[in-house]
Parts: structure tokens; C-alpha cells; sequence
């Protein structure tokens, strides 16, 4: 299984990562997972990767192969569309994030968002994450909402992913994470 | 037998050798290395931590450290291996006593750096072994290997990681802690000072002691062949292994762990074992060059590019040249085009931004440095023309202003970089009557890498208070004159220091005092929203490049995302409608 997680810095996009690669942890598969630090961080694109199976050699996906591409921002999830494989899966926020080079009229944000989605990715899951996330009690557990609706596409119990978010989400927020899964859940049935 | 967790190559560093019995790590911190130390915290009542000033002070801290006989590692990033090549060159020479690893993270691709280099040309040059890990349980387990190595043959072992290897996670099986040694040096000038008289003995030692780790290398579990199918064999190290694994998985295999100084014999019992062989390695082809010259014939280089990081398309690519195929890239999904770049931009509330405004100003050359304030290069602020090394912001503007350049050079350094080595800048500047402006962005924190203490922020990373060094005085000892202190959020105040500053013929210092408020984690001031109103959509706002001011089109009122505007007010201070105003 090879996913893709995108979004901008300070979105919350290795938390996902680590959500993801603790549930496959606890179903017994071998695990790699990539993230990027430095430079890139500052409110750039950021990319994380998640692999897992039987074997893992390569802790990158490339291109044409991604199960899934995840995505907290909706351009971020064109941007990486490429690595998609054929009948893969895209997951995305339909926020927008406008960066400096629009704001700066170096370039456009496309208005034709919704569109573009739909025909670059024939199998699209598109949502309004921070709403369904403020819905649930915190605006900020949008990338959870965004997981929660990618999740029944892993193959994985939900024992294995109530282990990965203890795990991971510290406890004073985990009720609300928890919730803010859910509701992702159930945008994918 | 312990339990397996998902760690980076980085974590498994910093575990592996506190289990190693490591008593002291010393480092520098630079993407992709920083975690190891940063890592280490959690063992600080077991293992002494320091941030150094800079690479060649830690590498020489872990010297003094490993000549008491206790294991210690040094930490940086590729190109702080330059910094600290001085000791590097000569510790060969007098060798160690306790274990000692060098360890080294490069970065093929330059995802976080100003080039590419490959640190095995040092280990080669030095004349010291190198190892390097394929995944974290490796990166693990040969810190301990490289400990042991370390002591039996008295020299410095260098732990080659590259970004992927430092940032990528895998499973680790983890151990208890070996019991560290004791520290008691055991004075011998002889052996401890490379005086002409015995460093000529020394040199003749570091060539017998290279026929020896060649021999280890023959025999290490490290080496090993993977036979498969005889047709194709492979020669690869680090990260390169497992992308080989992905794309040949039939192929016979020699994996290389201990890297440097080369099997000899084992690569011609590998390479008369296979029909036609090809050699994976990341950035230089130190490697392949080798195996040509015990001529041995193989294919590398003119198959895979030894520029940016090697990756399974690249071997997808040359395996497809080996089969005389061609290789068309699998696109499954259409790309989109004309989306806007997202390059890494200085963040809301970044002290560095009304700075670097204020330059925008003044028609002056502007020689930056590394670090965060790196990205003032970038539109709309555009205001550094230079970028070289660390403590390169300073020395750059003083020899432009020395050479006779009509415009004015105004050098910059982070407070982090004036302790590394923009200190001596300084110094060039005054002992030599330069004229140039100076300026230190003190954020107070290290905050490229992630928010390391530096000399300069009064903790240390044991968690200690330690006094906090001043900038300023520094300078005033240095015969600084002119030196002012202002606020960067301030425009006017800060505009003025420098127009002051460009008027006056003699050198001058200003630095900015305000802290990242990434790492205080509080707003700077309440935050701002623009009155649609007032707002007369003169974009003047969009000039200082903050992301929270979001602007789709011309003609149109900004917006200020509440959530990410950090309250610093610089975008208020650009408004000449009093549209930008602030919330309750």
C-alpha cells in the first residue's frame, strides 16, 4: 500500500502520516514512511509518504503508484496527482490556501477548482473537512476528518486504527480526534 | 530481544548509541541531523549534550572526549563537515581511544542546502572508514559496529546518512543500555601531539592501519553478497540497496555497509560471479571509479546521473537501457497544469520580514547567510543578492566594499550563524577599517533546523540556564562603535537605524531583537483584519510577502487569515487608508 499525504506546512500532514503508519504497525505489517523537515517546513508544499506490507524496501513512492494521495489543501492534491496509480484514490479538503506567489501576482490560484478535481481524479472523495471538523469540536482536527475519510480504503480494523490514534494524539485531545475520525468515516460509506 | 519501533534514521541513531554506552555527543545543527541530538535529550541524565558554536568546536570537543576512552559522537550536516575538516585531517593522525563516530548526514537533492557534496571524499581523504546504513535498524545497529571498530582500530569512524535515510522511518528491534566506560586520559605526548618529530611516524601508521580496515572490510557482516540471478550483479551502498531491491529484485546483490575502505576481494569474487555488473550509488561515483581500477569492467554512471537524489524511476529508467527498452514514466492520472508554485516563504509574524522591508528602501547589495532569513530572497522582499556559507553574510559585504563596489554592501548573519562563525566577520571588518553595515537577525533561537539553543539564548541542551552571550557586547569588545538594537516590528525605528547606519562612512551593527515566535508559541500582538470599507485594494499590504494576507485578485480587498496571522502588525504599518485595523 503506498499513500501520499499533501498539504501546506503547519497543516498537520505528519501527523496523518504517523496515524496511518502506527495502524499498519499494529496490524503487523513492515512499515517506512518519509517526511521532509528543514527548509521546505516554512510554509511551502509539504509531502509525506507512507508505505506498507509484507516487505518494504524503498521509503518513497514514485510516480504512478500511489494507492492514495491525502490531501489537507485542494491544490496541493493536483500537484502530486502523478503519482497516482490507475484506480487510485484521491482524499481531499476542498480548502483553499492562497500562496504568497498569487497574493504577490506572480501567478493565479485556478477558479475552476472543483472541475479540475473531478477530471483529474476519476475516483475523488472532496469535503469541507474544517467544517466537519468544527462540527466535531475543533477546526484543527481537520486532517483527522480528511484520514477518517480515506480509512476504509487500507484494509485496516478498527482496532488497529483505535491503537494508532491513542498513540499518537496526546490524551486531552484524543475524544476530540476521535470524533472528528468518525465524521470523516462517514463521508466515505 | 527487544521490541521493534517505528523510528527515523536519526532516532535510531541517537538510540543505538546511548545503548552503545555513549557518554557524550557534540554537534552542530544542520537539516537533515539535527534529530539526533535533539533525540539524545530524553538520555541527558545518562549522557552529556551540547549544541557546539559551531561543527569544528564539536568535533574537537569529541575528540578531547574520546581520548579519555569514553564513546562519544559528533553531529552535523554535510557541509559542516567542512567546518570541522581541520581536526578531521589530523585526528586521523592521532587516532582515538574511546569509540568515536563521525556522524555525517548529506543531503543528494539539496532539499534543505547549498550543494550536494558527498562526505566519502573526506573519509577517503582522511584515510577513515565509513559505514553506511540502509534503513534505521541498521542505522542502529552499525553505530554500535562503528563504536567497536572505532576502538579496535584507534580511529574515528564516519556514520554516512543521507536525508533519506535520516527522515525516513522504519521499524528498529531496541536494546538496554551497555554500561558507558570511564573517563581517564592517559597522558602520552607521543601518541597525543603530532609534532613534525612524531606525526612522520603517524603518517606511516595511518597507511598501515589502512591495509587493516581494508582487511575488516573483507570480512564484515556489513559486506554481503545476496546471490540471485548471475545474468545481472549489483553493487550498492546505503539507501541505494533498497531501491535496487525495488527495481532488480531477481539481480545477485553485493551490499555494501562498511563502505569504505573496499573489499577488494570480494568485489572480484562478486564480479566473476555475475555475467555483467552495475554499480548504484548516490551522488559522487566513488565506487564505480574502484571497481574500474582493478579493472573490473561495469556499467554506472552512463546509465544513472550521479546529480539530485537517485530514486526508483532513475533505476527504472536504467533498467530499461539494460534490456534495450524504452522507459516512457507511468502517468495514470493527467497532470494539472498552471498550478501555483508553493515555494517555502518567511512565516506570518516572522521577525525577519520588517527587516528585510526596510531594505526593500535602500538600493544596496545585500550578502545573506544561511538560515531561515535565506528565504528573504525570494519576491516580494527580494532583498538578499548573496548566499555563500554560514558567517559568508558578513565577509562577502566587507570584501565588496574593499574591492571599491559603488553601491553599498550591507552583510547579514542569524544570531545562531554570528556565534558559528560570523564572529570573525566581525572582527575582519573592524581590525581592517571596513565600512560595512552589519546586521544580526537574533530571533534567539536556531530556527531553520527546528529551534536549537545557541550561545546567544541563555539554555543549553541538557535543559540547563547558562548565561545568555550578548551580540552587542561582543561587538563593542571587538571595537564595534556604531551599534544599535531596534525592534523589527517597528518599521520606522528599524528604517531609521538604517538610513543611519548608510550615511555614516565607518562600520556599523544592527540587530534585531525580537524572537521567533514560532518557538515562543505566543502571538505578537492581536491580530489584524482588513475593513473591506476602507480598504482601497492599492495591494500595498501584499509587498511585505506575509501568507496570512491572502489576495486573489487585483482590484479586490485582501484578506487576513485569522487563523495563521500571528498579530506582528507590519501589514497596519503599510496601510495608508487605516484599512488594516485590529480585532478586540
Amino acid at each position: 500500500m503506498n499513500i501520499l499525504i499533501s498539504g501546506v506546512g503547519g497543516q498537520g500532514v505528519l501527523l496523518i502520516s504517523n496515524i496511518i503508519a502506527q495502524a499498519a504497525i499494529s496490524a503487523d505489517f513492515d512499515v517506512k514512511t518519509n517526511e521532509v523537515h528543514g527548509m521546505a517546513q516554512r510554509g511551502g508544499s509539504v509531502l509525506a509518504q507512507v508505505r506498507f506490507g509484507k516487505k518494504i524496501y524503498s521509503p518513497l513512492v514514485w510516480e504512478g503508484t500511489a494507492d492514495i494521495i491525502i490531501s489537507l489543501e485542494q491544490s496541493e492534491s493536483l500537484r502530486y496527482a502523478h503519482f497516482l496509480k490507475r484506480g487510485g484514490l484521491a482524499v481531499t479538503s476542498t480548502q483553499t490556501i492562497i500562496p504568497v506567489t498569487v497574493s504577490s501576482g506572480k501567478a493565479k490560484y485556478p477558479i475552476d477548482m472543483e472541475d479540475r478535481l473531478k477530471n483529474v481524479f476519476p475516483r475523488l472523495i472532496a469535503m469541507d473537512a474544517r467544517a466537519e471538523a468544527q462540527k466535531s469540536g475543533n477546526i484543527k482536527a481537520a486532517n483527522v476528518v480528511v484520514l477518517g475519510a480515506s480509512a476504509n480504503e487500507f484494509g485496516l480494523t478498527e482496532e488497529n486504527w483505535n491503537k494508532a490514534l491513542s498513540n499518537v494524539i496526546p490524551q486531552k485531545y484524543l475524544a476530540i480526534n476521535k470524533i472528528a475520525f468518525e465524521a470523516g468515516r462517514r463521508l466515505n460509506k | 530481544m527487544g521490541s521493534k519501533i517505528l523510528l527515523s534514521g536519526n532516532e535510531a541513531i541517537a538510540r543505538g548509541a546511548w545503548e552503545a554506552g555513549l557518554s557524550a555527543a557534540f554537534g552542530y545543527p544542520g537539516t537533515p541531523s539535527t534529530e539526533i541530538l535533539e533525540n539524545l535529550v530524553r538520555h541527558k541524565d545518562d549522557v552529556y549534550l551540547e549544541w557546539s558554536p559551531n561543527e569544528k568546536v564539536a568535533f574537537e570537543a569529541a575528540a578531547g572526549a574520546s581520548y579519555t576512552g569514553v564513546r562519544t559522537i559528533v553531529t552535523m550536516k554535510h557541509v559542516g563537515l567542512n567546518v570541522a575538516a581541520d581536526p578531521l585531517m589530523t585526528l586521523s593522525y592521532v587516532g582515538t581511544e574511546g569509540g568515536m563516530l563521525i556522524c555525517v548526514a548529506d543531503d543528494p537533492g539539496q532539499h534543505s542546502s547549498q550543494n550536494e557534496q558527498d562526505s566519502r571524499h573526506y573519509a577517503r581523504f582522511a584515510k577513515i572508514p565509513v559505514l553506511e546504513p540502509s534503513d534505521s535498524a541498521e542505522a542502529s545497529s552499525f553505530v554500535k559496529y562503528g563504536f567497536d571498530l572505532s576502538e579496535k582500530f584507534k580511529t574515528a569512524v564516519m556514520l554516512r546518512t543521507t536525508t533519506r535515510i535520516s527522515h525516513s522511518k522504519s521499524l528498529v528491534e531496541t536494546y538496554g543500555r551497555q554500561a558507558p566506560g570511564a573517563a581517564n586520559f592517559q597522558r602520552n605526548p607521543e601518541r597525543f601531539c603530532p609534532l613534525p618529530l612524531w606525526s612522520r611516524t603517524m603518517r606511516h601508521n595511518v597507511e598501515a592501519r589502512q591495509k587493516l580496515l581494508q582487511a575488516e572490510s573483507e570480512h564484515s557482516p556489513l559486506n554481503r553478497i545476496e546471490w540471485g540471478d548471475k545474468n545481472l550483479g549489483i553493487i550498492a551502498e546505503g539507501l541505494s540497496y533498497q531501491y535496487v531491491k525495488e527495481v532488480f529484485p531477481d539481480a545477485s546483490v553485493l551490499k555494501l555497509g562498511f563502505a569504505w575502505p573496499f573489499p577488494d576481494v570480494l568485489i572480484r569474487e562478486f564480479a566473476e560471479g555475475v555475467q555483467n555488473l552495475l554499480i548504484v550509488e548516490e551522488n559522487e561515483e566513488i565506487m564505480e571509479e574502484h571497481v574500474k581500477s582493478l579493472g573490473i569492467k561495469c556499467l554506472g554512471r552512463d546509465l544513472i546521473s550521479g546529480i539530485g537524489e537517485l530514486s526508483v524511476p532513475k533505476l527504472l529508467k536504467a533498467k530499461a537501457g539494460i534490456e534495450g527498452k524504452r522507459y516512457d514514466t507511468p502517468v495514470c492520472v493527467k497532470e494539472s497544469a498552471d498550478l501555483p508554485a508553493r515555494p517555502p516563504v518567511l512565516c506570518p509574524g516572522c521577525p525577519h520580514r520588517g527587516l528585510f522591508f526596510a531594505l526593500t528602501k535602500h538600493d544596496v547589495i545585500v550578502t545573506g547567510d544561511i538560515g531561515c532569513y535565506s528565504l528573504g530572497v525570494f519576491p516580494p522582499l527580494s532583498r538578499t543578492d548573496t548566499i555563500l556559507c554560514m558567517g559568508g553574510g558578513f565577509t562577502l559585504a566587507h570584501g565588496m566594499n574593499k574591492a571599491g563596489e559603488k553601491k553599498r554592501a550591507v552583510g547579514i548573519v542569524g544570531d545562531s550563524t554570528f556565534f558559528h562563525s560570523g564572529i570573525t566577520g566581525l572582527i575582519d571588518v573592524i581590525y581592517n577599517k571596513g565600512n560595512s553595515v552589519l546586521i544580526v537577525l537574533d530571533n534567539r533561537t536556531t530556527a531553520m533546523t527546528g529551534h536549537q539553543d545557541h550561545p546567544g539564548t541563555g539554555v543549553t541542551l541538557m535543559g540547563e540556564k547558562t548565561g545568555a552571550l550578548s551580540i552587542q557586547a561582543i561587538a563593542l569588545a571587538c571595537g564595534m562603535e556604531q551599534i544599535d538594537t531596534v525592534n523589527p516590528y517597528d518599521l520606522e525605528q528599524t528604517g531609521s537605524a538604517l538610513s543611519k547606519a548608510l550615511s555614516s562612512d565607518k562600520p556599523s551593527l544592527i540587530v534585531t531583537n525580537a524572537p521567533c515566535p514560532l518557538r515562543t508559541r505566543c502571538e505578537v500582538g492581536p491580530k489584524r483584519y482588513i475593513d473591506t470599507k476602507s480598504c482601497k485594494a492599492c495591494l500595498s499590504c501584499v509587498r511585505i510577502g506575509c501568507p496570512a494576507i491572502e489576495s486573489r485578485s487585483k482590484g479586490v480587498p485582501p484578506q487576513i487569515d485569522p487563523e495563521i496571522c500571528a498579530g506582528c502588525g507590519l501589514c497596519e504599518q503599510t496601510c495608508n487608508f487605516g484599512a488594516i485595523r485590529r480585532k478586540n
